[in-house]
């Protein structure tokens, strides 16, 4: 027999940093949110990704992307200060600019020829420096000689996405937004304008339902006539000991965190459900590392793992309220970190009913089906 | 993982210098218990809160246990067996990084 959970206003299935940043924004305009969240053995990008704010390169093939990471970018000291006022927890977010660095002169000429289409696309709003050896240096001083130069663009930056995460999660609490762990949705259902979602023998019903659960929306968007054609792509990340602080601004590919530990990141390999690590990864990370910083050649590794990307086909998000369905939306997307300023914001009072935010048409799954 | 429990009975001992001064341990312990033994605690303070900490998994795991052993910085202790005019000196603050030239 089924039991009947108490009915709320919204029901957000995956608690990574995509169903919490929802959760919070719903929360915060009032709504009664429930997250079901399918547990430990899950996987989840959100508990082992690279912690990054970062704009530049991002939507070479899609300037609505760039902006709208832009966008997320600029809105994000103030949802750091909202949260931490509203929690205690200081997210260790910094955004002093961020660097590229190039090994090469034609990793170089591919920085050039990438942020040199972005700007073209978008127009002024998108500043970016590409720096010499020299300029580099200047600006990070523990850079090696085998670096050529780097891009650098002054709106990035990087948090800590583990302390984003405890922080979303307490101030949903906060706001009385019940976390369920270990629930694993099987069934979604919509009925007469509800939508009645089950995990095992319990039964909850909401007026709306959003899919935030990562990889697991490929399966659930089906059964709200949605569509969420996503895939794994594996990044395997390095841990170092604290050390004392040398890095004043993350890179692409190594960041200094809040507690002094240096992460390097990070690759990228289509290898199916499979968040293993490998030597020769983690050897070839390891040594780009230290030819970009000799200064870590001595520096000891405490920790590494591989986490899952959440990818569609051409890397940008899927934002999208079922037809069939009203009131169940979709949301998945490559850099749930940046973009939790977005997702807590715009994306939310798009979910509460209003107009759907500049730049979201372009991110419906119908793209793939052209 | 395991010493074995004769190792650990051992009345053997062994002369191994912490933070300079000669100390006499039993051979065949694993460094951190060793210095357990030795009676230092903590065995140092968290880089990132200052607070105290000593050897807590004795796995390998959980890097409380961090020294520095004769030329290496943060070994885990308790990785490691003692020897024999080994040096140890405890950890304080994190590694200094030095800009390359
Ligand atoms: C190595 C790596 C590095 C990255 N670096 C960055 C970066 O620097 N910057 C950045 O912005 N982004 C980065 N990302 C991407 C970022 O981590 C993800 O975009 C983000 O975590 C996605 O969040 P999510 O909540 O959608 O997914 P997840 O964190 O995967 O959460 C999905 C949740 O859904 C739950 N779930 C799944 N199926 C079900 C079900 N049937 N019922 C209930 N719950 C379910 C799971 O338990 C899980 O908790 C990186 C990712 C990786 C892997």
């Amino acid at each position: 027999m089924s039991t009947i959970a108490k009915p709320v206003d919204t029901i957000v299935i995956g608690g990574g940093v995509v169903g919490l940043s929802i959760a919070y924004g719903l929360a915060r305009e009032g709504e009664r949110v429930r997250v079901l969240d399918e547990g430990d053995d899950a996987f989840r990008a959100a508990r082992g990704n690279f912690g990054l704010v970062w704009v530049q390169g991002k939507g070479a093939g899609m300037p609505a992307y760039a902006k709208w990471s832009m966008a997320a970018a600029r809105a994000w000291p103030a949802m750091a200060q909202e949260l931490t006022g509203l929690t205690g927890i200081d997210l260790q977010l910094s955004q002093p600019g961020g660097l590229h660095l190039c090994l090469n002169d034609s990793e170089v000429d591919a920085r050039i020829r990438t942020l040199g289409r972005l700007a073209d696309n978008i127009g002024e709003d998108y500043r970016f420096e590409i720096l010499d050896h020299t300029a580099t240096k200047a600006m990070c001083p523990s850079i090696g000689r085998e670096v050529v130069g780097a891009s650098y663009m002054a709106t990035d930056g990087h948090v800590s996405p583990l302390r984003l995460l405890r922080a979303l999660a307490a101030a949903n609490i906060a706001l009385d937004t019940e976390i369920c762990p270990n629930q694993c949705v099987d069934a979604i259902s919509y009925r007469h304008g509800a939508f009645y979602v089950n995990v095992g023998a319990r039964e909850h019903v909401a007026a709306k339902v959003v899919l935030a659960a990562g990889l697991g929306n490929r399966r659930l968007a089906p059964m709200v006539q949605l569509d969420a054609p996503v895939e794994p792509v594996r990044g395997q990340v390095l841990i170092s000991e604290r050390v004392a602080p040398f890095l004043s601004m993350p890179t692409a590919s190594v960041r200094q965190t809040g507690d002094g530990g240096v992460q390097i990141g990070d690759s990228k390999e289509e290898v199916g459900f499979d968040n293993g690590t490998t030597i020769e990864q983690l050897s070839r990370m390891a040594d780009r590392a230290v030819r970009s910083f000799p200064v870590l050649g001595g520096v000891n590794l405490v920790r590494t793992w591989g986490a899952l990307r959440i990818m569609t086909r051409d890397g940008y998000p899927i934002y999208e309220q079922s037809r069939e369905c009203p009131g169940a939306f979709v949301v998945t997307c490559h850099s749930g970190i940046t973009l939790a300023s977005q997702h807590a914001g715009p994306i939310v009072q798009w979910i509460r009913g209003g107009e759907p935010p500049e730049h979201i048409q372009n991110f419906k799954a119908g793209r793939f089906n052209v | 993982m395991f010493s074995p429990a004769s190792a650990v009975d051992s009345q053997e001992h062994v002369s191994i210098t912490i933070n300079g001064k000669e100390t006499s341990v039993r051979a065949g312990l694993p460094l951190a218990l060793a210095l357990m033994e030795a009676g230092i605690t903590p065995l140092r303070h968290s880089v990132v809160s200052g607070a105290p900490r000593s050897p807590l998994c004795l796995m390998g795991v959980c890097f409380e246990c961090l020294v520095h052993v004769d030329d290496s910085r943060n070994v885990e202790s308790c990785m490691i067996e003692v020897r024999q005019g080994m040096s140890v000196e405890l950890a304080n603050g994190p590694r200094p990084m030095e800009s390359a030239p």
